[in-house]
């Protein structure tokens, strides 16, 4: 070590330690970024128009609107809220099946790929694209919307159900087994209340995700506060949108911390 | 441990009594509240419709099949704006997360009666409004096509962005951070050398997460105007070309597949 020289400056290693690979995204990046902004077409006129309109309607935050389009925010708002709750269970309970059938340390394997399946096809579409393909089948309305959370809710929580079924502590259950449970008392006994916990919260976070988007199934027609935000914002009523949006907000908030509660309080 | 006398033995029970009545009240409370909230929405549809589902959805996967394929032609333009609109949403949330993210984690927040409940503000706000609504209000505000995408995606990613990055500020070891203002280090040297490279690793992974999740969402962007493939499906659908909403769909399929590939790999490579 001796023959080092006596002045050496300190270099902080870089996060990625191959240089062709970290060289190489610089490059990627910039060249993709020249793409990108090359072929984007923006009509910068219509954009300043806008700057006029979002004065609008920042301004028409202070004050909302609440009074004048009060039915139909109401109306829509506990659409939005039965539409979060029926889903939210109907969805759960259909998920349980799927879940445990899509935990490899729980089923034979061909139970393992369809429901594996099954959540992977549940979980790709947006649930925004099921709606719309639910309003088709099942008719305008309430019922394709609160269809399109369930799906998607199946496709979320039968996911986190089977890897939480997978990760848990083989040795509870190897004991409950042992003692002569059946099946069912065995899942009863050993799964059931190592997974609790977490699932009890992720339900109650897919509850506030549900919420957040009954309030956009309703643009395709799914029902819920959705279409009334639609109609608001399509005559230009910004003082009305902005109520729906902080009531929207304020509930997902309420949502939030509640859940956060539930939580501790579970654990 | 709670345990019930009868004829004389002693019978394990999981609950005790009261815990019981509690468990089935709770129950039935919950029960109660579902069959209510069932009851107001089954008013609200039409059976007649519902009954009809079967027959219609048979009648729909028929007109569906086979895919138009010439129709992919015109789809290659829509697909790299739907990419664009995720990885430029993603990068300007990125931007403007990091410092929210740095307001808002207690460790390092300038002020913590003052900055950082305006940090979580932001965080709820952006979170809590779903990016259709954002491109619903761009749309109107400057216009419909993909500027107004970037932005909605963008705006709505920043919330995710900066709430796991906080968390990740928060769990950061702070001996390391000691280590350096031990050698005398500025407050800005301290979060360079001191925090960011331990939460470096976090964010890349965020990033992609989000990017990922961001592809999805600006599939259906289009359905308000705000450019991508959205566009072309909703096009499709009110001009009943159900050839080519089957295409859109594959389309669609494939590019979320791709980039939940991606960004797989390279979480699995950060981690």
């Amino acid at each position: 070590m001796s023959n080092t020289p006596a002045i050496r400056r300190w270099k902080r290693p870089p996060f990625i330690t191959n240089p062709t690979l970290r060289w190489g995204l610089w490059v990627g990046t910039a060249i993709y970024l020249a793409f990108a902004f090359g072929t984007m077409e923006v009509d910068w006129g219509r954009v300043s128009e806008g700057a006029v309109r979002g004065q609008r309607f920042i301004a028409s935050f202070f004050p909302p609107d609440f009074t004048s389009r009060w039915e139909s925010i109401r109306d829509g708002i506990l659409e939005s809220m039965w539409m979060t709750i029926t889903s939210t269970v109907v969805g759960i309970i259909l998920s349980v099946p799927v879940g445990l059938g899509a935990a490899r340390n729980l089923s034979w394997r061909p139970v393992y790929l369809l429901c594996r399946g099954v959540l992977a096809v549940s979980r790709t579409f947006p649930e925004i694209i099921l709606a719309i393909f639910f309003v088709k089948l099942f008719g305008f309305g309430p019922f394709a919307g609160f269809l399109a959370l369930s799906v998607g809710t199946i496709g979320f929580y039968g996911k986190l159900l089977a890897e939480d079924i997978e990760s848990m502590d083989p040795v509870q259950a190897e004991a409950i087994k042992s003692v002569g449970a059946g099946w069912l008392q065995w899942l009863n006994y050993s799964v059931q209340p190592q997974v609790m916990p977490r699932m009890i919260g992720l339900g109650i976070y897919r509850l506030d995700i549900n919420f957040r988007e009954s309030a956009v199934v309703g643009i395709v027609g799914g029902g819920g506060i959705g279409a009334t935000l639609l109609t608001s914002f399509d005559r230009y009523e910004f003082d009305s949108a902005a109520a729906i949006l902080l009531i929207i907000i304020g509930i997902v908030m309420v949502l939030e911390y509640t859940s956060g509660y539930i939580r501790e309080w579970v654990q | 441990m709670p345990v019930v006398h009868k004829a004389g033995t002693k019978i394990w029970q999981r609950r005790s009594t009261r815990a019981q009545l509690a468990v089935w009240f709770g129950w039935l409370l919950g029960v109660a509240i579902f069959v209510y909230c069932w009851r107001l929405i089954s008013e609200k549809t039409i059976w007649f419709f519902v009954m009809d589902a079967p027959v219609q959805a048979a009648d729909m996967a028929e007109r569906m099949v086979p895919p138009k394929w010439s129709y992919m032609e015109q789809l290659w333009g829509p697909v790299w704006d739907t990419i664009n609109i995720a990885t430029l949403g993603t990068m300007i949330a990125i931007v403007i997360a990091v410092p929210v993210a740095f307001c808002a984690a207690r460790n390092t927040t300038p002020s913590r009666t003052l900055v950082r409940p305006v940090a979580l503000f932001i965080i709820v706000s952006s979170r809590s409004i779903n990016s259709l609504i954002w491109a619903l209000m761009l749309v109107t505000l400057i216009g419909p096509g993909v500027l107004a995408g970037v932005i909605a995606i963008g705006l709505r990613s920043i919330g995710f962005c900066a709430k796991l990055l906080y968390e990740a500020i928060e769990e950061i070891d702070q001996n390391q951070v000691e280590a350096i203002i031990a050698t005398g280090a500025a407050r800005s040297q301290q979060l360079s050398f001191g925090i960011v490279p331990q939460i470096l690793p976090a964010f890349a992974g965020i990033s992609v997460f989000r990017w990922d999740i961001n592809i999805r969402e600006s599939t259906v962007l289009g359905l308000v105007g705000a450019g991508g493939i959205g566009l072309q499906l909703d096009a499709s659908i009110s001009t009943l070309a159900w050839t080519q909403v089957s295409l859109i769909l594959l389309v669609i399929l494939a590019t979320v597949i791709v980039s939940e590939w991606v960004s797989a790999r390279v979480r699995h490579a950060i981690i």
